[in-house]
């Protein structure tokens, strides 16, 4: 095709920017990438931690089991509660020493209380859920008091919308920081082809064929901008995982749209520099 | 068919380089536009194939009319006009049929069509057996007549040419001049800026429309010229051009 033939063109003038215009690209996106991989690692560990989460409620000793069963059948029923378990006083001496190991002796005359296990539904784990359906069980008469670890889950999900929003944040920066970058580096190659294009112009190409091949060549900029990125933070994940922290990557739904968004800023760097070029002629 | 009516241009407020400027163009026809310099030639052209719109009046060509056209329309009538400048404007990097055949690429011709095209307008113009050569390895003649087939190629209406023997010597000259008067025999009209009264003088049958201080002073269609006709209009000969005293009469009672 003729256009990608002339987008080829363009970026052989001007070897130096066009690396420069993509390697803003691949900065930017990498920048964003790594910071996306660190709120991805914290949304994967909160997962584990949602599941895990459970409101315990200390049920007072000499309740009547019908009551008990009553009230399960209860919470069971309420919509952010996956399974209610009823641990009994055995259970509950048997997890504690299961829990701390070699010191288990400690609990051999102690008497702990039996508990109702709440365990919240996959993704409904979140802080104000948790709240919420403590203080509904804490409204039974039975129950003497509820547990639930709220501070550090809602320090979680802060550090993951913080990390989330810093990256969004820095790569929204770079990504405007890359447009212009690249709309220079067009410009330049628009410029070393102004004749040919007044000519075109002349002749009787519309705009949309002369910007055809420019806005290729940011397209294509943007794509090669976008890999890098993924190898460098696929890089950093591989560096991290295999010293430090089991992470997880992202999967191929978010890479995908990682590239794209290379090519946006491929593609817009060059609109703008284009646009203006043929509105002035 | 080209149409202007009470057309004026000014690029600023105090450049004024055309005014009142009416007149009309058929198909087939062949017009001289002559005058001194700074009279306002290429300013018709430029608004023929709407590189500028008047500043007042109106301009119609194949139907576009100068005050609703877009950029797309402009596009779209300037496959139906061929252009030729003083400068040749040849890609120098491509051999004289790529140069020929980027106008058709341009415009989207159907890729199988294009070579047999370009073969034949490089015969018409006499370049049949140059066209792979460089436009910098080509006379200025031979650079004329690329560019002349670039600007037939499309099979226009009317052909637009700006000066375009400026550049060329006397042998050149004529033979391009020729090349314009055969294309025009075969039904193309050419409408053509020069400073070479020789020439309009050969061309006796022609049009020849001429400007001053940017308007109409001489028209050969007209019965009875306008009686502005060589009366000083600003009483400042244009800047940079002959002054009227030794600005030849252009040739009378043509028609
Ligand atoms: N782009 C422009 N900006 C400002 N003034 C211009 C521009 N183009 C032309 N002019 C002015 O308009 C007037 C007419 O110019 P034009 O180029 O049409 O003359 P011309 O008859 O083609 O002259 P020549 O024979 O020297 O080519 C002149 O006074 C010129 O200085
Ligand atoms: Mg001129």
């Amino acid at each position: 095709m003729l256009a990608v033939r002339e987008a080829f063109n363009a970026s052989r003038r001007a070897p130096l920017l066009s690396a420069l215009g993509v390697i803003t690209i691949a900065f930017s996106l990498f920048a964003f990438g790594l910071f996306a991989l660190v709120a991805v690692n914290i949304r994967q560990a909160l997962r584990g931690v949602e599941e895990r989460v459970e409101v315990r409620a200390f049920v007072s000793e000499g309740t009547p089991a019908e009551a008990i069963v009553a009230a399960m059948g209860d919470i069971r029923s309420f919509p952010e509660v996956a399974r209610v378990d009823y641990v009994d006083q055995e259970g509950a001496l048997a997890r504690a020493r299961r829990d701390l190991g070699e010191f288990n002796d400690v609990f051999e005359e102690a008497m702990l209380p039996a508990s109702l296990d709440i365990h919240l539904r996959a993704g409904l784990g979140n802080p104000g859920n948790v709240r919420d359906v403590a203080e509904r069980v804490k409204s039974y008469q039975f129950v003497d008091d509820v547990r639930y670890g709220e501070e550090w889950v809602e320090k979680l999900y802060q550090l993951r919308t913080l990390a989330a929003g810093t990256g969004l944040g820095l790569g929204l920066a770079f990504a405007a920081v890359s447009i212009i970058i690249i709309g220079a580096t067009i410009r330049v190659s628009v410029l070393a082809r102004a004749r040919e294009i007044s000519i075109m112009r002349l002749v009787g190409a519309t705009d949309g064929f002369v910007r055809a091949p420019f806005l290729i060549d940011g397209f294509i900029k943007g794509i090669v901008g976008g890999l890098l990125a993924l190898l460098m933070t696929w890089a950093a994940y591989r560096a991290i995982d295999t010293r430090f922290l089991d992470l997880v990557f992202f999967d191929p739904r978010f890479v995908a749209i990682g590239i794209l968004c290379g090519a946006l800023i491929g593609v817009l760097g060059s609109a703008t520099s284009v646009w203006s070029h043929l509105r002035r002629i | 068919m080209i149409r202007l009516h009470d057309v004026a241009k000014e690029y600023t407020r105090t450049r004024v380089a055309l005014s009142h400027v009416t007149c009309q163009i058929k198909r087939g026809e062949f017009v001289f536009l002559i005058g001194p310099s700074g009279s306002g030639k290429t300013t018709i052209l430029r608004l023929l194939y709407m590189e500028e719109k008047p500043t007042h009046g109106d301009v119609w060509v194949n139907g576009v009319h100068s005050a609703s056209a877009k950029r797309k329309e402009i596009s779209q009538l300037r496959r139906k006009l061929g252009i030729v400048f003083q400068d040749f404007r040849l890609l120098e990097d491509r051999t004289a049929e790529q140069n020929v055949a980027f106008a058709l690429e341009v415009t989207g011709a159907s890729a199988a069509t294009i070579p047999q095209r370009v073969t034949r307008v490089l015969t018409q113009v006499g370049l049949a057996s140059k066209a792979t050569q460089m436009p910098r390895q080509l006379s200025g003649g031979e650079q004329q007549r690329v560019a002349i087939a670039r600007a037939l190629v499309n099979d226009p209406y009317f052909l637009l040419a700006d000066e375009p023997t400026g550049n060329l010597d006397e042998r050149a000259t004529r033979g391009v001049f020729q090349l314009l008067r055969d294309i025009n025999a075969s039904g193309t009209s050419v409408i053509m800026a020069t400073h070479d009264l020789e020439m309009v003088r050969r061309a006796d049958d022609a049009r020849t429309i001429e400007l001053n201080h940017g308007r109409v002073v001489f028209d050969s269609d007209e019965t009875p010229p306008p009686e502005t006709r060589y009366t000083p209009l600003l009483g400042q000969p244009a800047i940079g051009g002959p002054s009227e005293g030794n600005w030849p009469a252009p040739p009378r009672g043509k028609r």
